[in-house]
């Protein structure tokens, strides 16, 4: 059966409640997963409490100023601070987003800081993604093409480089694919949203001229099929993109080609 | 665990060539479903506790008949295909899910037979 309750030695326990900064009047709580492959300790949820007046507007900002002023310990992947390079993906407030570019305006009270759910995880706030790259790895991302190579370049009209737009923002960041229930119990299988979002957007590049082996390598209960419309990629992404539609279009093409 | 490379995880035992024609059928059986239980609970409604005579005087009109029998071999069909998903999904034990999946279609099959069946033997045998 699937794992409804968390193993002994995987249960989130209270953790250390840092200091408050001395003389802050505007004070915020951040409660932070953290677990360490060095010891034997339970993951454990550590309090910490920032001045919100010398500190900048989104989560990243936080994290930033606990590591740099309060912790050094604490652990977690971030680079542009832009939302263009996916690193800095984690869930927050109950919702899987990027850290750079979710404002703390938008959260109340408190707030609660977990690492992308149903991953193995590294350190602290940071998941091992390596499953995830493979499998984004599997769908072949790139232009397959049979006819030789044109002298100067691949053409392709206006028309239809829009037809990539909404599929090429993704950063691969993953907060998709670890918000899916089906990505959760079937991940060893299922390709998840985010694998299958770029493998749309292979199979209609007008470009592109290996579109039916694409859609044979996906025509399988379980690297396909196990998208059951939930929509929880749609709602979590955090570049506003809808991999759920990209995959039920791909269901449709698998249809399409059949009658 | 073993010293697999991240892409022999990931490819596994291959892709099984087919889910398009399982998904279809799930779809087609979940739209007929519509008409036909609208066709069968009004005939169903009329006959449920109006004694022998009227039960068998309903079901030996071939148009109700057909429609029993297509809408319960149609609504077993979905029942099957619908549960054959949920124990993909949330049994992980291989040995088990394939038990499950076996039982799952000996059952709703069986139960579309029995349906088939006796439908059959109110419409022929009835007077």
């Amino acid at each position: 059966m699937v794992e409804l309750t968390l193993p002994k030695n995987s249960r989130v326990v209270t953790g250390k409640t840092w200091p408050k900064p001395a003389g802050a009047t505007n004070i915020r709580k951040f409660s932070i997963y953290r677990w360490s492959p060095d010891d034997t300790d339970n993951p454990r949820v550590d309090a910490y409490f920032v001045d919100m007046d010398t500190c900048g507007p989104m989560v990243l900002d936080a994290l930033i100023k606990i590591k740099t002023e309060i912790d050094p310990t604490l652990t977690f992947r971030r680079s542009c601070r832009e939302g263009i390079c996916g690193s800095c993906a984690m869930n927050i407030d109950g919702i899987n987003s990027l850290a750079c570019i979710y404002g703390m305006d938008e959260i109340k009270g408190d707030v609660k800081i977990y690492p992308l759910p149903h991953m193995p995880i590294v350190k602290d706030l940071i998941p091992d993604l390596t499953h995830f790259y493979a499998q984004h790895a599997s769908i072949m991302p790139w232009l397959e093409t049979k006819t030789n190579s044109p002298a100067k370049e691949w053409k392709q009209t206006i028309e239809d480089r829009k037809k990539l737009d909404g599929l090429y923002e993704c950063v691969m960041c993953a907060c998709c694919s670890t918000s899916c229930p089906s990505y959760w119990w079937n991940s060893d299988r299922y390709l998840g949203p985010a694998a299958l979002l770029h493998a749309y957007r292979w199979i209609i590049d007008s470009r592109d001229e290996a579109t039916g082996e694409r859609l044979d390598e996906l025509n399988d209960p379980f690297k396909l099929y196990r998208c059951h419309t939930i929509m929880n990629c749609a709602q979590t992404c955090p570049k506003g993109l809808n991999p759920a539609k990209a995959i039920s279009e791909i269901k449709k093409m698998m249809v399409e080609r059949t009658i | 665990m073993s010293y697999l490379t991240d892409r022999k995880r990931v490819a596994g035992l291959g892709v099984a060539k087919n889910g398009v024609e399982h998904w279809v059928s799930q779809r087609m059986t979940a739209v007929a479903l519509i008409p036909l239980s609208l066709l069968f609970i009004f005939p169903f409604m009329g006959a449920l506790g109006s004694g022998y005579d009227a039960v068998i005087a309903t079901y030996t009109h071939p148009g109700n008949a057909l429609v029993a029998l297509m809408f319960f071999t149609v609504l077993f069909r979905h029942h099957r295909l619908g549960l054959q998903v949920v124990i993909e999904d949330y049994i992980h034990n291989h040995r088990r899910q394939v038990q499950l999946l076996i039982l799952n279609t000996l059952v709703w099959r069986a139960a579309g037979f029995t349906a088939l069946f006796a439908i059959a033997k109110i419409a022929f045998t009835a007077t």
